[in-house]
């Protein structure tokens, strides 16, 4: 992989070859569907536009209304744009119990958006998640497909800070 | 006194990522002694270890594999899939288990194929869990160059966000490049599971129990824990407690122990008022009923609830069960895979009743109609998605009647405002923030 051009920087012609790769790995094809649509997401901004699923079908075979309907099954994929960055506080039982609400609050007032939105320069989606495994490391925020455990609100600007320095 | 770790064990409270280490503290022992059993000879050791699948459902590891069909039976390629998809709110286990011992993990992986004769082996990690992916890759990478997988492939498979993948039939579907809905049953997956093969799916830690197992010899292992729930668990600690985390103890051992004295009891001078012994889909144990209850599978089922994946949610008493009842029914509103309509439907409407309780304008007769919609939930559909917002709501009825008949008599929630799930914003709340007020108001009407 390390030999590959990055994700965004990708030629239709070298997404295609990557796909195929995906292909060899598995007995039958289809099921490199997913690693497929999240390459193609990495390619487009963190998100899946029409021309993504145009590219995924094309590489699997398959059509553009497939792929939207498995890409839309999950929350991972974005069927809309989004920040550079996509945080997800975990607000289910445990991490509500320790006190994830003012995370979010936390998170609101940095940002200086509501829950469900973008920062207006781009660099930042704000999302509430649902159980994101890691019940006593509370509160869990996923930051992509990574996570940041034992956030208090207090952490807030400095990772914010961060994920702007970031993006 | 304590009873050894198995699974974490060689780790002295960190992680071993080295295979070098790995080996020096003993590691690989099992699976070359595996090399030398005949798969029969590695299903009999899990039998008389009494292994119970880790993942919730508590089947017995051994006699899931002997359900495989031999290859002279059935010529399709046997598949190993491992159920990395770790979703269940309170258990967080698995994800340390692949970060901390990825190759005790991997080696039980490679036993576990031997017994049920593949070459084949998919571990489907869930999408959220970035770091354990690398972890395991590089675990795996090191592994290939010893060539310690002898002609076995395994593949780590990530998911992409779906609670419902947790269900194997799901799982299968997921990977086969499909949306993740369960499937009928029969066929079960050991006849006709992924690629319509034969195909043993098993938990991360279940098959991280495998080498200790083969190492210390199945009779051995059963002499741990208590009958019918043998060995040791690793137990997810979360919610209110001063020292919530994973910790590997015997089955049998004291709830109540569990939480005051490895926990280090509630915080904030509060008290104990309840109990998730098994993560969200269990039923709720009172704080007087938890006391009593030691941590195994009959224990916990004698008491009406269940151990599942062994995530205990210790709730102090600022909490509101009504809106634990509404966080809880959100997430499975959240999660349904939207295959069978009472699930589909009935999560949703119990989160609706719920909060209409809640906020002060629910009826007695709301109360009724609540446990009833989970009646017509429960059961009804091809997997226990549905089943788990209902079974989790009434137990919350059940036991604290009291609270919802409170919000009813007094037209609004006793904590006025001072609840510790107050005001919490479930995903399913931005979704409707998106919709608009007057869709989320309509179900209402329909249900009043």
């Amino acid at each position: 992989m390390s030999a590959q051009a990055s994700p965004e920087a990708m030629s239709p012609a070298e997404f295609r070859a990557a796909v195929a790769s995906m292909r060899a790995i598995y007995p039958d094809e289809r099921s490199a569907i997913l690693p497929a649509l999240r390459l193609a997401q990495e390619r487009h901004g963190g998100w899946l536009p029409e021309q993504a699923f145009r590219e995924v079908a094309d590489a699997l075979d398959t059509t553009p209304a497939f792929c939207l309907s498995i890409a839309s099954f999950y929350d991972m994929f974005h069927t809309e744009p989004v920040g550079r960055r996509v945080v997800g506080v975990c607000t289910n039982v445990s991490c509500a119990l320790a006190g994830a609400q003012a995370v979010v609050d936390a998170f609101e007032r940095a940002l200086d958006l509501h829950v469900g939105e973008t920062t207006v320069d781009g660099a930042i989606t704000l999302r509430t998640v649902e159980c994101l495994g890691g019940c006593g490391w509370a509160t869990v925020v996923a930051v992509d497909d990574h996570q940041r455990l034992r956030v208090r609100p207090g952490d807030v600007p400095a990772l914010v800070k961060e994920l702007r320095g970031d993006a | 006194m304590a009873t050894p770790e198995l699974v974490f064990a060689g780790t002295d409270g960190g992680a071993v990522t080295d295979l070098g280490t790995y080996e020096k503290q003993g590691g690989l022992a099992a699976l070359r002694r595996a090399q030398e059993m005949t798969p029969d000879e590695i299903v009999a050791e899990l039998n008389a270890s009494n292994l119970r699948g880790r993942g919730g459902a508590f089947f017995p590891t051994g006699r899931k594999w002997s359900f495989i069909p031999k290859p002279d039976q059935n010529p399709n390629p046997h598949y190993l899939v491992v159920n990395a998809d770790e979703s269940e709110p309170g258990s967080f286990k698995d994800h340390e288990i692949m970060l901390r011992v990825p190759f005790r993990f991997l080696e039980g992986c490679l036993i576990a194929a031997r017994a049920i004769e593949s070459q084949h082996v998919f571990v489907y990690i869930r999408g959220e869990y970035g770091r354990p992916f690398e972890v395991l890759v590089d675990a795996l990478e090191q592994m290939r160059r010893q060539k310690l997988l002898r002609g076995v492939t395994i593949v780590v498979h990530r998911g992409a966000g779906a609670y419902i993948c947790g269900e194997e039939t799901a799982l299968l579907e997921s990977l086969e490049g499909e949306r993740g809905q369960p499937r009928t049953k029969p066929p079960f997956p050991a006849i006709a599971g992924l690629y319509a093969s034969p195909t043993a799916v098993n938990n991360v830690e279940s098959i991280a129990t495998v080498p200790p197992i083969i190492e210390l010899g199945g009779s051995e292992y059963a002499e741990l824990g208590v009958e019918d729930s043998t060995g040791t668990r690793v137990f997810s600690l979360s919610g209110n407690v001063v020292r919530p985390g994973n910790y590997e103890l015997p089955h049998g051992f004291a709830l109540k122990e569990l939480i005051y004295e490895v926990g280090g009891g509630i915080p904030d001078g509060r008290a104990l008022k309840a109990v998730i012994p098994g993560g969200s889909s269990t039923p709720i144990l009172t704080a007087a009923e938890a006391e009593q209850v030691t941590l195994d599978y009959d224990s916990l089922s004698q008491a009406g609830t269940a151990i599942g994946s062994a995530g205990v949610i210790a709730i102090d008493d600022r909490c509101c069960m009504v809106q634990l009842g509404i966080r809880v029914s959100q997430f499975y509103e959240h999660e349904s895979c939207g295959k069978c309509t009472p699930c589909r439907v009935g999560t949703r409407w119990i989160t609706q009743i719920l909060r209409k309780i809640e906020s002060g304008r629910g009826t007695h007769a709301d109360l009724d109609l609540l446990l009833d919609v989970g009646e017509h939930v429960n059961g009804t559909c091809l997997c226990p998605l549905g089943d788990s917002d209902a079974i989790a709501v009434a137990s919350y009825v059940a036991k604290f009647r009291d609270e919802f008949l409170a919000h009813v008599e007094e037209g609004g929630c006793p904590f006025e405002g001072a609840s510790s799930l107050e005001g919490i914003v479930a995903p399913t709340d931005v979704h409707e923030a998106h919709v608009g007020p007057a869709e989320i108001e309509r179900p209402l009407e329909v249900l009043a």
